[in-house]
């Protein structure tokens, strides 16, 4: 029977099935980090089990490490705990963790790609939304709770239904300066922060096909945002050649090759549900509110609450635009901005410091703003400064800082302070995601840039 | 795991949508390495607002949260789970959750119980008018009544089940050890290792 890509993936790991019960899945890779795995450890340690596959397994420190003075002990001493933890867990159980100072230290969601443990055909999990990343090699990846995580560390397997399959195609090119945020901005600002739910989503068309394995990676990674369980891309020549070289790439390369050129969606295979997107309409997009489907593109105005059908909408729209200190009819162009953060596992590699650079290089920052630079992985900051793009940045009046998931989320000591309104290349702009009382405005690199330049919302081509 | 067989308790409406797990309990709530104390944490940002409902003395002592839709967006963090258990309560009811916090609160013996928004706001209606307004929600035959009220909600037999008997997903799971190790001494050679490291 014709399936779909996700479909394959599912039935390949399917380890027991039984009528009435959800499938035990086969997890494949399993990545950790300090936040969701303390509890998950202690509950091994409490009922004597043991991690079934440490060589499945591999750790690393992101959400909580700060991104100044690295190799000092860190300072506040309850993220010290959680780091301190997590090592005295890997050494315990056997797990493999990269530290703060290792060349593999980083976002979680950086580190696998870059190490080549994430290939097409895979599952993989961790206590972590943004696992969805890891969909744009053709795999299915998505996010788990602490209990879960503990099961994987056990069992290797996960007790799971199969989510439906939304199809989402992008057809069209992308303008210059449109990238793979602003589609899935655009993406998410259409179906909802909870259209995506109880899918796995399939993302396909040209446009998606013109995009980079970086940019593959932003689109998946914000799958979650509009609230899908997974998002995926199936592989193709980009993806092979992103992984050849890399430490863990497979040593036979042809018959693994040979095998992901297998993962597709039959071509008379069925979805649940299809959605079109228009690539060549899209424009750069910003988010005005609280939610990632609060979005409109850059040259829009910020909405009134009565431009909402529903209720709810309405207000969810004049909560959001209370929390963000917005007026109805502003142009979103004229939205002053005090920091923009440029990093995270939606925008935080290579390529997305390459693209910001390219903007701001010979050219200083606002004065009436800070920009951080926060690579995704002290792997991605050496390359950027064998490039020389920290000195394009600080040149630039921007700080260079080490790789964490930093003022994504706010853990660590780079927060929004009350009042404060970021452009941010993150994937959330929750109330008080980025610090409390903190305003966040999701972005581009590309307008991330901009908007440092000219200290107002803007896109490379205002400049 | 403790069972969940049937509760009855008062209600706490929090009348908003999209409450996303970021508003349940915020990042920097999340450094704690036990699975206790984080009431602290719940609703944070809105527990200053003396207005807020959970400071409000008619709701004080609920112990079923009805929410608007979308409740539990956005990070995985089951930490938001313990936040609301932590603070008391046993159920969440909403038109509609978030997948990652629905498998985190059923793995955790918190009961989510979907019912559609137009019984929502008719419960909240109901409990605004009489925060003492009683609500049993009963997963034997899977209903949430209230006064004159009874509705159905849906829960799959295996869910219900383990959460009625209060067992040990990790446990059941390894009653399945020989089915795992069948699969593994079939899986691709293919597949990568993260051990031993490679350079």
């Amino acid at each position: 029977m014709a399936k779909t890509l996700a479909e394959k993936i599912w039935a390949e790991h399917v380890v027991r099935s039984a009528e009435g019960e959800p499938d035990l899945l086969y997890i494949d890779l399993h990545l950790i980090h300090e936040v969701t795995s303390p509890q998950a450890f202690d509950g091994l340690r409490l009922t004597g089990r043991k991690v079934r596959r440490p060589d499945l397994t591999i750790a690393t420190e992101d959400h909580n490490v700060p991104t100044l003075d690295i190799l000092k002990p860190i300072a506040d001493p309850v993220s010290k705990l959680q780091v301190d933890t997590l090592r005295n867990n890997c050494k315990e159980f056997g797990v493999r963790l990269h530290s703060l100072g290792d060349v593999d230290q980083g976002v979680v969601h950086v580190v696998g790609p870059q190490l080549g443990v994430t290939q097409p055909g895979m599952t993989i999990v961790c206590g972590d939304s943004h696992t969805s990343t890891h969909g744009a090699f053709g795999a299915i990846a998505f996010g788990i709770g602490t209990s879960e995580v503990e099961h994987v560390l056990a069992t290797q397997t996960l007790s799971s239904r199969r989510p439906k399959t939304m199809a989402i195609n992008v057809n069209g090119t992308l303008k210059s300066g449109v990238t793979a945020k602003d589609l899935i901005l655009a993406i998410i600002a259409k179906i909802g922060t909870g259209g995506g739910q109880g899918y796995i989503i399939e993302y396909r068309g040209e446009a998606i096909r013109n995009l980079s394995m970086e940019g593959r990676m932003t689109v998946c990674n914000m799958s979650i945002e509009a609230g899908a369980r997974a998002g995926l891309i199936a592989p193709d020549e980009k993806t092979f050649e992103y992984i050849k070289g890399k430490p863990h790439a497979p040593e036979d390369f042809d018959a693994a090759v040979a095998y992901w050129k297998t993962l597709f969606t039959d071509k008379d295979a069925k979805f649940d549900v299809e959605v079109e997107i228009d690539g060549d309409s899209l424009e750069p997009f910003v988010t005005w509110g609280t939610n990632p489907g609060q979005g409109l593109p850059l040259s829009a105005n910020i909405p009134s609450p009565s431009d909402f059908a529903s209720e709810t909408d309405q207000i969810a729209a004049k909560n959001a635009l209370e929390y963000m200190g917005l007026t109805p009819g502003t142009p979103l162009k004229a939205v002053k901005i005090d920091t923009v953060f440029l990093g995270s596992c939606t925008n935080g590699r290579i390529e997305d410091l390459r693209a910001a650079a390219s903007i701001v290089k010979g050219k200083t920052i606002a004065s009436t703003l800070r920009m951080l630079v926060v690579p995704g992985s002290e792997r991605v900051r050496q390359q950027a400064m064998s490039e020389g793009l920290d000195k394009v940045f600080t040149e630039a009046g921007a700080e260079w800082r080490n790789a964490g998931c930093s003022m994504c989320l706010g853990m660590n000591p780079d927060q929004l302070a009350v009042g404060e309104r970021s452009a941010s290349t993150s994937n959330r702009n929750f109330e008080g995601r980025q610090g409390k009382g903190g305003r966040t405005h999701l972005v581009s690199p590309q307008v991330a840039a901009a908007t440092a330049l000219r200290g107002t919302l803007s896109s490379p081509a205002d400049l | 795991m403790e069972k969940f067989i049937s509760h009855t308790g008062t209600g706490v409406p929090l009348r908003r949508s999209n409450v996303d797990t970021d508003q349940i309990i915020p990042a920097v709530y999340l450094k704690r390495v036990t699975r206790s104390g984080f009431e602290d944490g719940l609703f944070s940002a809105w527990r200053n607002d003396p207005d807020f409902v959970l400071n409000q003395e008619a709701f004080k002592g609920g112990t079923v949260l009805v929410a608007g839709p979308d409740f539990g967006t956005g990070s995985s963090r089951e930490h938001a789970v313990w936040a609301l258990q932590n603070y008391g309560f046993k159920a969440v009811i909403s038109s509609r959750f978030a997948d990652i916090f629905r498998g985190n609160s059923l793995k955790g013996g918190l009961l989510t119980v979907i019912i559609s928004q137009d019984e929502v706001e008719k419960l909240w209606a109901a409990i605004e008018a009489e925060p003492s307004t009683s609500i049993t929600v009963d997963l034997d035959s899977r209903t949430v009544s209230y006064g004159a009220t009874t509705l159905n909600f849906e829960l799959d037999d295996y869910t219900r089940w383990r959460l009625m008997e209060g067992l040990d997903d990790i446990g059941l799971t390894l009653a399945q050890a020989d089915s795992i190790d069948t699969f593994e001494s079939q899986r691709s050679k293919l597949k990568p290792t993260t051990l031993p490291i490679r350079a």
